[in-house]
């Protein structure tokens, strides 16, 4: 596959990689902090952006087609927002998106954020592309394999301590312990991954032991919460920027969430290249790695598995493989645009463990939720009859009353059930 | 003790006591006019006096009644779950309740599988959308009930938003339709979308309950409901009380002393902060120095008292207005006249002139010109010498104030209009057609619902310290973050200032879409009823960064503009055509309404008769009902269906197998290759027939997400007919990939293009995996899909030999390659042509789905009818190589656009105009237009876009169109 559009970007350049700081945006909760770190260690200045007001929804509005997907308007708004506040040297800032190459709006973000930029008379900024897909090419900036790896660790401790910390903070007595023991593990594994540890399978197995075994010194109270799962587009899922606090507002409502973990969405790009061979015909080589890196990371949810197990009030995602076979009976596993047929699969699996009052919190108008978010949910339904499941549209427009509202119908049939 | 029910909704507040033994004792609704907390206190204190000396519980509900349960700390009962426990215990044996509220709507499944559905964020079809459309119609709310009762037909009008609706509604009425079958189409409109929208796939039966306001007040709604559902529902007693009984009635109520609580509230009352922006004018003096800027720019324009010399009249007969103006040759104004068109203009123009001649005998008119929505009604009906298209009358007038104007922008109450002027001629137009919000209607509905005209309202927020900041975005998601606002503690003079500004950002940032305000240009003219809102007019320049230019005559630039026109044209001594005194005096106006059957459009006419026998035609698409059908009629829409005919003679053999094929979005493109493939196999091959409203009716119940396109949307219906059909089983494969034309990084389909079939196999019924072959395949790689098809057969069809499938594959290649070179050869004989003739050729850009006339509407045959030839994208898409785009250029159908556009630019004349289609819904457009107008522009051209929906209206599409060619004739 060439690119087309190679004469119109601004390179960055090996030079660039001294002294220019790439600002990125706030995309996961505390897996942006690890990725960092990851970067850091291949030498690039990496920084998170986390200005998050109104003005941010207000420049992307300004620059990026209203119609966009609200996460364009997000993660493009701060980029633009933060070239403005005057905080940086115009001239030693690169920016950096996302793109996974797949068939839906979500891989013009880059795009959209250069054409913004040449709006603003910044063309010469350049924007880095974080992709499997080699679709452009920097001479500064390559992803090698190795740092690839680095950050499929970044991830993997990112998702363990998002499942302990949203299963201790509805519990704990002491209000504040476990985001005190977040903030402690951020930086222990921040320090880890800066000085090229805990990036060995080895060394991942012990720090999920140790990380578990801490959060389980929270002390707890004995009480039952409605278990509420999230699914839905990869942003407005997990950046309460996106969602208008969607955890926050459920913590407030007496209930324990369960997210299912950044990783995932990897593996399903990875499983996708399985499935796109199986229907598409396609290099035998890829097939084969993909293969050896699903089963790698399979080897990882093991070691997060057997953290766990000693302690009864964790529970443990399913293995991938698992939700790829309940995501089959719901959906072609064909479907790989957007979130694609992974969104049925985790929603089934957050109902086998219990978390049947699932939101999936999507942008509105978000394409490939037609088809793998409402799109299936009444196959859901008929599969599994417990499952409470409502779509919450996010937007720059829409409001958070009628958002909550919405969730507030949610918990009073869950509510209802459990009586 | 006594238990209160509270349900405070987006627009009523409605209270409930009852006894110890469940029974209602007393009962309260009103509106609430967003003052919700002020009047929870008021019936607190009455219910207080009412008891004397009783205790009471209390609970709340409804969709308002969260914020502020929550800050009185107060047990709270979602509504929709306090709705089905009051059904459950007023009404047991019911099915099925529908509920339509200010600004919800609700139905509930209570048996078969408890369900919940209440409107995501898009509310058409609620009593706000009533609302909107009886003050479009000129009449209180409850008389459209009364209206619709006397109808004879039903006009089919947009459901899903009020602009659509609007746009379906105000031509119908310029057009003199009877009002009563208006009416009834509105209501049966909000029908549709509360099917359409909350049923998904869930039929409605049994025991229907019918709760809410609109379904309380309107007996019409509740026949258009059954009659759509053919079930009869019921709506009971206390059918608005059904919530804040349910609130009572759930088992949360906690005791409080409600005076106490009347107290809170009131101290309540405007303590969280909200989020701010820059007051308009920090001081009176602001405001004068503002003033007299202002006046300044009309300065030498004189108002006469009586005709001085010759005069010219101009007319602007707009959606919602009707403006006349007579000018003396100075241009100087002479009788302005500026009144809402309550439907039909003629007789407004009728009196307008009555009276000028008779106060006025000799007035001697030079010409008369007419411009807007009713232009030919109008011409044709007065005999007017000129009609111009409003875009020309505008820029006419913007002219005469500043004679270098750049950039025109017009808001008047539906329409915002604006268009940049670049040579001397009007070069890109903007249109507001998705959204409303940034209109005059806008602010009027919010002085409305707040209590005030919408001059006091605006005159509030001049000098409110810490407007609101609402951001842009549509009136329904506007008015929950208003309501939201005042319980934060806005005031209503902040509210009228934040809406103000966001009126002008929706306008800037929504419409335009410019990304700077800079990109405007420096000589703006404003216009429009709205500019005349000094907040509006103060918020616009404060976003620009710069003055702009406000005519004396802003709302009347169209009638100003008609008139100068008509002046220019004329010589002096010239005598008008217009109808004299006598003339009109013998005016008779009739109009009748029919249905068009010479196409599938089945355009609804209206044919105006005058008293000289003259008739008038509106409403028609073509000029097949006016019988001046023009001779050389080259349009590639209608081309490539008829080619496409040729694949859908359904001829079923006997003792073969019958494979059915729904018409809809990929099919349009891939039926001569798919159709080959099968027929070769050995297969009937059924295909749907075209769609209609009837058809996309028939599948409108399983459509789970009701945001997706029209086009895919009218899928669900093809699978209806093809199901009743009796096939052996449905063919609709998903595709990832489209063919690959090698134009981009990539060549996937949509999302949406590729996996509908999940959709269809996910919500309707009785489709399986058997009946319904949809497993993925690509057809990019002969080699791979031949491997793959022998896969799918061998799973469904395993009798059918393996052998066969290779030559068929080869086959149905060959057909598709020879469709697509028919297409092409035919679309290049067609621009020769074109070019002989001396015809414009409009590129009319979409997807390959977009001939169907149920989703164009027949915009391509209006385009002929204007006397252009219409092409395809993909007729000319092979004509340019592979070149860098600015965005990820990854979509086979898309990338043709860019190619098309790329094309059109690379023409040195502008014989070759590109026309886009948009799909509403279509998020990939999002990315598309701005980088298809780019393209164009970067070249100098002209980009014209057109949004489509359900809507079946022209009118606006044919100002667009003939705006563009009058530019194009002038660049």
């Amino acid at each position: 596959m060439s690119s087309n559009t190679e004469k119109l970007y601004t390179e960055f350049t090996a030079e660039m990689k001294k002294d220019y700081t790439i600002l990125a945006p706030d995309i996961f909760p505390t897996h942006m902090e690890f990725l960092q770190k990851v970067f850091e260690l291949n030498g690039f200045n990496v920084e998170v952006l986390h200005d998050e007001d109104r003005s941010v929804i207000d420049t992307g509005l300004k620059y990026i087609h209203n119609d966009m997907c609200y996460p364009a308007i997000c993660v493009v708004g701060q980029q633009l927002h933060a070239l403005m506040s005057g905080k940086y040297d115009l001239h030693k800032v690169a920016l950096v998106q996302f793109q996974t190459g797949g068939g839906c709006r979500a891989s013009n973000y880059i795009m959209l954020l250069r054409k913004a930029l040449e709006n603003m008379g910044m063309g010469y900024i350049p924007v880095l592309s974080v992709n499997f897909a080699g679709l452009e090419k920097h001479s500064g900036f390559k992803i090698t394999t190795k740092m690839a790896m680095q950050a499929f660790y970044a991830l993997a401790y990112g998702d363990m301590i998002l499942l302990l910390k949203n299963q201790c903070e509805p519990y704990e007595v002491n209000k504040g312990d476990t985001r005190k023991m977040v903030l402690r593990w951020v930086e222990k594994i921040g320090r880890q991954l800066a000085h090229d540890k805990g990036m060995t399978d080895r060394e991942l197995r012990e720090n999920f032991k140790e990380i578990a075994a801490d959060f389980h010194v929270i002390p707890r109270e004995d009480k039952k919460l409605t278990k509420v799962g999230i699914v839905g587009e990869i942003y407005v899922k997990y950046s309460s920027f996106g969602n208008n606090g969607l955890e926050k507002f459920l913590l407030s409502q007496g209930c324990e969430f369960m997210v299912p973990g950044v990783l995932g969405f990897f593996q399903a790009y990875i499983k996708n290249i399985e499935l796109d061979y199986n229907n598409y015909g396609g290099s035998r080589l890829k097939l084969e790695i993909s293969k050896l890196l699903l089963k790698k990371i399979a080897n990882w949810e093991k070691y997060m598995d057997e953290a766990l197990v000693p302690y009864p009030e964790f529970v443990a995602p399913m293995p991938f493989d698992k939700v790829v076979e309940l995501a089959e009976p719901i959906i072609d596993l064909g479907v790989k645009m957007g979130e694609g047929w992974l969104l049925p699969g985790e929603v089934a699996e957050l109902i086998e463990l219990g978390y049947s009052n699932v939101i999936c919190a999507q942008p509105f108008g978000c394409l490939p939720n037609h088809i793998v978010g409402k799109g299936t949910i009444r196959r859901i339904r008929d599969l599994y009859p417990k499952a409470n499941i409502f779509p919450v549209d996010y937007d720059a427009g829409a409001s958070k009353v009628n958002q909550e509202n919405r969730i507030k119908l949610m918990l009073a049939i869950a509510n209802e059930e459990d009586k | 003790m006594k238990t209160i029910g509270f349900d405070v909704g987006s627009t009523t507040l409605k209270c409930v006591v009852l006894d110890e033994n469940e029974n209602i004792v007393y009962k309260d609704y009103q509106r609430h006019r967003s003052k919700a907390g002020e009047l929870c206190a008021e019936f607190l204190r009455t219910i207080v006096g009412k008891f004397p000396g009783e205790k009471f519980e209390i609970a709340m509900s409804g969709s308002a009644g969260m914020g502020l349960a929550e800050q009185l700390g107060l047990p709270f009962s979602q509504e929709v779950f306090a709705m089905r426990i009051a059904a459950r215990r007023l009404a047991p044996g019911t099915d099925t309740v529908i509920e339509l509220g200010g600004e919800d709507a609700k139905i509930i499944f209570l048996t078969g599988g408890f369900e919940m559905r209440m409107n995501g964020t898009c509310a058409g079809g609620t009593g706000a959308f009533i609302d909107q459309m009886a003050s479009l119609m000129n009449v209180e709310p409850i008389e459209l009930n009364e209206l619709a009762s006397r109808h004879e037909k039903v006009y089919s009008i947009a459901s899903r938003c009020g602009v659509f609706a609007k746009s379906d509604i105000q031509p119908l009425l310029n057009q003199g339709a009877r009002r009563e079958d208006v009416a009834a189409g509105i209501l049966y409109a909000v029908v549709n979308q509360t099917v359409a929208g909350l049923a998904q796939g869930r039929e409605i039966s049994g025991n229907v309950l019918y709760l809410g306001g609109p379904l309380t007040f309107f007996p019409e709604l509740r026949k258009a409901f059954d009659k759509t559902l053919g079930v009869s529902g019921v709506c009971p007693e206390d059918s608005l009380f059904f919530v804040s009984l349910g609130a009572a009635l759930a088992g949360v109520a906690e005791e409080c002393d409600l005076l106490e609580l009347a107290e809170r509230i009131d101290r309540h009352e405007g303590m969280s902060a909200y989020i701010s922006t820059e007051p308009l004018f920090r001081n009176e003096a602001e405001y004068q120095d503002f003033l007299k800027r202002h006046a300044k720019s009309s300065e030498g324009l004189l108002e006469l008292d009586a005709p001085s010399g010759e005069m010219c009249l101009g007319i602007d007969a707009g959606s919602t207005t009707v403006k006349a103006v007579l000018i003396d040759s100075a241009g100087n104004l002479f009788r302005t006249m500026y009144r809402p068109n309550s439907g039909n203009p003629v007789p407004i123009i009728r009196d307008y002139l009555e009276s000028l001649y008779r106060d006025f005998p000799d007035i001697r008119i030079r010409g008369a010109a007419v411009t807007g929505y009713g232009e030919d009604l109008i011409k044709s009906a007065f005999k007017a010498d000129f009609g111009l298209v409003e875009t020309v009358a505008h820029f006419t007038a913007a002219k005469r104030f500043r004679p270098d104007v750049d950039f025109i922008l017009d808001i008047g109450g539906q329409d915002i209009k604006c268009f940049r002027i670049r040579g001397g001629a009007i070069d890109s137009i903007f249109l507001n057609e998705a959204c409303s919000s940034g209109c005059g209607s806008f602010l009027q509905t919010f002085a409305g619902a707040l209590g005030y005209s919408v001059q006091e309202f605006s005159k509030i927020g001049l000098l409110a310290e810490s407007p609101v900041d609402l951001g842009s975005r549509c009136t329904v998601f506007m008015n929950s973050s208003v309501k939201q606002a005042q319980k934060d503690g806005a005031t209503v003079a902040d509210i009228s200032a934040g809406l103000s500004i966001s009126v002008v950002k929706n306008a800037l940032y929504k419409v335009i879409r410019c990304a700077t305000p800079e990109a405007l240009g420096k000589n703006v003219v404003v216009q429009g009823g709205t500019f005349l809102n000094d907040a509006v007019l103060r918020a616009f320049e404060r976003e620009l960064g710069h003055d702009v230019i406000r005519p004396k005559t802003a709302a009347l630039m169209g009638a100003y503009g008609a008139a100068l026109y008509a002046l220019s044209r004329t010589e002096p001594g010239a005598r008008s055509s217009l109808l004299d005194a006598e003339g009109l005096a013998n005016f008779r106006h009739e109009t009748k309404a029919t249905t068009c059957q010479g196409c599938g459009n089945h355009c609804h006419l209206t044919i105006n008769t005058f008293n000289d026998g003259a008739r008038y035609i509106a409403g028609n698409r073509c000029e097949k009902p006016l019988g001046t059908r023009k001779a050389e009629h080259l349009d590639l829409y209608e081309y490539k269906l008829e080619l496409l005919k040729k694949y859908r003679g359904n001829e079923r053999e006997e003792g073969k197998r019958t494979l059915g094929i729904p018409m809809g979005l990929n099919f349009y493109e891939l039926l001569p290759f798919w159709h080959t493939f099968w027929t070769e196999l050995g297969f009937n091959v059924l295909v749907s027939p075209d769609s209609d409203r009837a058809l996309y009716r028939k599948g409108q119940h399983t459509i789970p997400s009701d945001t997706a396109c029209y086009p895919a949307k009218l899928v669900h219906g093809h699978i209806e007919w093809l199901l009743e059909q009796g096939v052996d089983a449905i063919f609709y494969p998903d595709m990832s990939y489209n063919v690959d034309e090698e134009m981009g990084v990539n060549h996937y389909n949509c999302p949406v293009v590729a996996y509908y079939p999940q959709v269809l196999l996910n919500n309707v019924r009785v489709l399986t995996l058997k009946n319904l072959i949809c497993d993925c395949v690509s057809i990019s790689d002969r080699r791979q899909f031949v491997k793959r098809m022998t896969r799918i057969i061998a799973n469904h069809f395993p009798d059918v030999a393996a052998s066969g499938i290779k030559g068929a594959a080869e086959k149905a290649y060959a057909e598709y390659a020879a469709y697509f070179a028919a297409v092409r050869a035919k679309g290049s004989e067609y621009i020769d042509l074109a070019k002989e003739k001396g015809m414009p050729v409009v590129v009319l850009t979409g997807r390959p789905y977009h001939i169907d006339p149920e989703i164009s509407h027949g915009i391509d045959r209006l385009i002929c009818s204007l006397g252009a030839a219409v092409v395809t994208e993909d007729s000319i898409s092979d004509r340019i190589g592979r070149f860098p785009v600015h965005v990820m250029n990854q979509w086979t159908y898309h990338a043709r656009m860019y190619a098309a556009a790329k094309y059109v630019a690379a023409q040195p004349s502008n014989d070759l105009l590109l026309v886009q289609l948009v799909s509403f819904g279509c998020g990939v457009d999002a990315v598309t237009t701005d980088e298809v107008r780019s393209i164009l522009e970067d070249a100098g051209k002209l980009y014209t876009q057109i949004k489509i929906d359900e809507i079946s209206n022209m009118g606006a599409v044919k100002i667009r169109l003939r705006s563009l060619f009058s530019a194009a004739e002038k660049a």
